[in-house]
């Protein structure tokens, strides 16, 4: 059934694409229409529309972008390092 | 009340200890009817809080073997279940020193969370560690029994610490008792202590033994070991240290450690290692906060992380179980052979990284919220981050580089790929259920809370818009980075370096330097030592022979020279001059007996 299920959805990837994209951008428009940001705990939550959106791709970028360099900066390393 | 105490800790090991005797078919029942004891036992505890199980040791100590409040009340109750969890999913188990090493794990667990004082919190402590160490040394794979040993010196090191630091106390206050320490008036034996336990809760830079031991550990051996120490750990440091604000600055450096290090790994198990890092680090940073929101977050996150993480490690062991590969690089595109694992591993994922309905949104944020109620802003923004990171790793990397993507195993890899035994199957079923259920329906979880009077409501709209922004925005993210954070071949070094290293480079300045100065000195001993020796010797030899024995030998060669000359004066061979001789002599003996 699960096997199924996902064939099912990668035949149609596209759609799932745009479906996923269109709930996104929906829940987005909610987000920064219809929320109370009351509760929010910094000024910036507040009054930056769809901050958590933005927050999170910056987190995003910074993250891997760190973890690509301090990967190469030797970190990342042969697998059989400890055998010799 | 106190007479009708059983320690659930001694349910599992009398029960450890009869298994051997326990044959088919009724083993499985017995292996299924000793935890659920156990966990009836703890339930029966919980009813009854107090202090039980008071023993006066040798005149002057007092043993607590089971203080049961609001704090060791929810840790319990989350071990003993997940004791239940773990035994049925290593059922298909047969060999039984597996089980007893196990029980006896969970036992020290449970101890160190019922223990009163330091005396008893030690015993169990060691326990812990002495027991859990074979579940390592079962695994037969290579670099296990490395592993095991790395894993027992670094907490026998950890437990050192403990022992110093309590024994410190006890002979500056006179106090055993394990309760929370001052942290205006912090002494030598309160770092100690935090260290002893902080070691346990894998905090940096005392960390890297999680990821190493969990890795190596059995399919089964590393369900149960996610679950205990690092939990226990979270306990003590809650019992004893609660608002240490240096608590705040290591749980989010432990944070962020833990999730870089997962985003780079290519072992399945490692990685979910370097997950527990990270999630305990909002558990220390939970402790270090110490409000009453901020220690109920912190016990809700352990219960809930208990929960999906033993989820993710079950998944990520039935993998290993049917496909005999751990690596990102020998795996991927299962989905097809292993649906129901994918299932299951994905249910642990999304309750990690805090979907709503699922128990990581209700215990997660918990902790966060508390962190910018106390104004810790960059607390708060910073633990957010590794919330994305998780999302990122445990949600997405993980099922897509093993059931997604490129196919990277070998023909014979792919073809053993199934889903795994009943039982284990019923253990994900129990623990993925768990998981909807902390989410979904609040009481269960939200009444155990040590304060159940702090108001906390994760539903609120502005929570569930913050989090949706943050799941489908790392979604999209990820779509586009996920090619770097593929799968490759290597291995990321890490604090253990030192002591792997250390320990080589010990063994090399005993095999270089050492080895020459013995070497030389050796020969200096041949050339100076040896040849002085001899010519000493000789001349006492010579000293010996000339002299002492000369004198010796000269005064026997003159008394027999003497003899010989009386002999030769006095026995001329004439009778009667001998005759004469002797009465003479008898004689003068005779008179000169009487006279005198």
């Amino acid at each position: 059934m699960i096997v199924n299920l996902i064939d099912y959805l990668k035949e149609r990837l596209q759609t799932v694409k745009a479906l996923g994209a269109i709930a996104a951008a929906v829940m987005l428009i909610w987000t920064v229409v219809g929320v109370d940001t009351h509760h929010a705990h910094t000024w910036m939550e507040a009054h930056i529309p769809g901050f958590w959106a933005i927050f999170t791709l910056l987190s995003c970028v910074v993250l891997v972008s760190f973890v690509r360099w301090l990967g190469k900066s030797g970190i990342m390393t042969r697998e059989d390092y400890y055998d010799d | 009340m106190t007479t009708s105490f059983i320690h659930p800790a001694l349910i599992l090991i009398f029960g450890a200890l009869l298994l051997p005797c326990i044959k088919e078919p009724f083993r499985k029942f017995y292996l299924c009817g000793v935890p659920l004891l156990t966990f009836v036992d703890v339930l029966y505890l919980n009813w009854h809080p107090g202090v039980h199980g008071v023993i006066l040791f040798m005149g002057d100590w007092t043993l607590t073997f089971g203080r049961v409040d609001k704090l060791s009340m929810i840790f319990g109750f989350i071990m003993a279940l997940m004791a239940i969890i773990g035994t049925i999913y290593g059922l298909h188990v047969r060999d039984n020193w597996q089980h007893i090493a196990a029980w006896f794990y969970v036992a020290g667990s449970l101890g160190v969370i019922y223990s009163g004082d330091y005396l008893v919190l030690f015993l169990f402590w060691e326990i812990m560690a002495f027991a859990s160490t074979f579940l390592i040394w079962f695994n037969k794979d290579q670099g296990a029994l490395a592993a095991g040993y790395r894993y027992l010196l670094v907490h026998t090191f950890g437990g050192v610490l403990l022992l110093l630091g309590f024994v410190l106390r006890y002979q500056a206050t006179g106090d055993l008792s394990f309760i929370q320490l001052d942290e205006q008036n912090t002494q030598f034996f309160t770092w100690l202590i935090m260290a002893g336990l902080m070691l346990n809760a894998a905090v940096p830079p005392l960390h890297s033994w999680l990821p190493d031991a969990y890795s190596k550990a059995t399919v089964t051996g590393a369900v149960f070991m996610c679950a205990f120490t690092t939990k226990t750990a979270v306990y003590t440091l809650a019992r004893a240290f609660a608002g240490f604000d240096i608590l705040i600055v290591l749980g989010v450096i432990m944070a962020i450690y833990g999730i870089v290090y997962a985003m780079m790994e290519n072992d399945i198990r490692k990685l979910l290692g370097w997950e527990i890092v990270s999630q305990v680090g909002y558990m220390v940073a939970g402790v270090g906060i110490g409000t009453a929101l901020a220690i109920n977050g912190t016990c809700a996150h352990a219960f809930a992380h208990i929960l999906y993480k033993g989820l993710l490690f079950m998944a990520a062991g039935a993998i290993i179980h049917s496909t005999g590969k751990c690596k990102f690089t020998d795996l991927g595109g299962l989905y097809r052979k292993m649906p129901t694992t994918l299932f299951f591993m994905v249910i642990g994922g999304i309750s990690v990284s805090a979907f709503p309905f699922f128990s990581g949104f209700v215990s997660k944020s918990m902790i966060i919220s508390a962190s910018f109620e106390s104004h810790l802003l960059v607390v708060g923004f910073l633990l957010t981050l590794v919330s994305i990171g998780t999302f990122l790793v445990a949600g997405l990397r993980l099922p897509y580089l093993i059931f997604f993507g490129e196919n990277r195993c070998s023909e014979e890899t792919f073809a053993q790929a199934a889903d795994p035994p009943w039982n284990m199957h019923m253990a994900m079923a129990a623990a993925a259920f768990l998981c909807l259920l902390v989410g979904s329906y609040l009481p269960f979880l939200y009444t155990m809370l040590p304060y159940p009077e702090v108001a906390y409501h994760p539903y609120g709209s502005y929570h569930l818009s913050e989090t949706l922004q943050i799941l489908a925005f790392t979604a999209l993210a990820f779509i586009f980075l996920k090619d770097k954070l593929g799968a490759r071949p290597t291995i990321s070094l890490d604090l253990d370096w030192f002591y792997r290293l250390g320990g080589r480079g010990i063994l090399w300045l005993a095999q270089n330097p050492i080895q020459w100065l013995d070497t030389a000195w050796g020969m200096a001993y041949r050339v100076v030592g040896l040849y002085s020796l001899m010519v000493t010797a000789k001349f006492w030899s010579w000293f010996d022979w000339h002299g002492i024995d000369g004198v010796v030998d000269g005064s026997a060669r003159s008394v027999q020279d003497l003899g010989h000359r009386i002999t030769v004066v006095l026995q001329k061979g004439q009778i009667q001059q001998t005759l004469y001789f002797s009465v003479t002599f008898a004689a003068v003996l005779l008179i000169s007996y009487v006279c005198l």
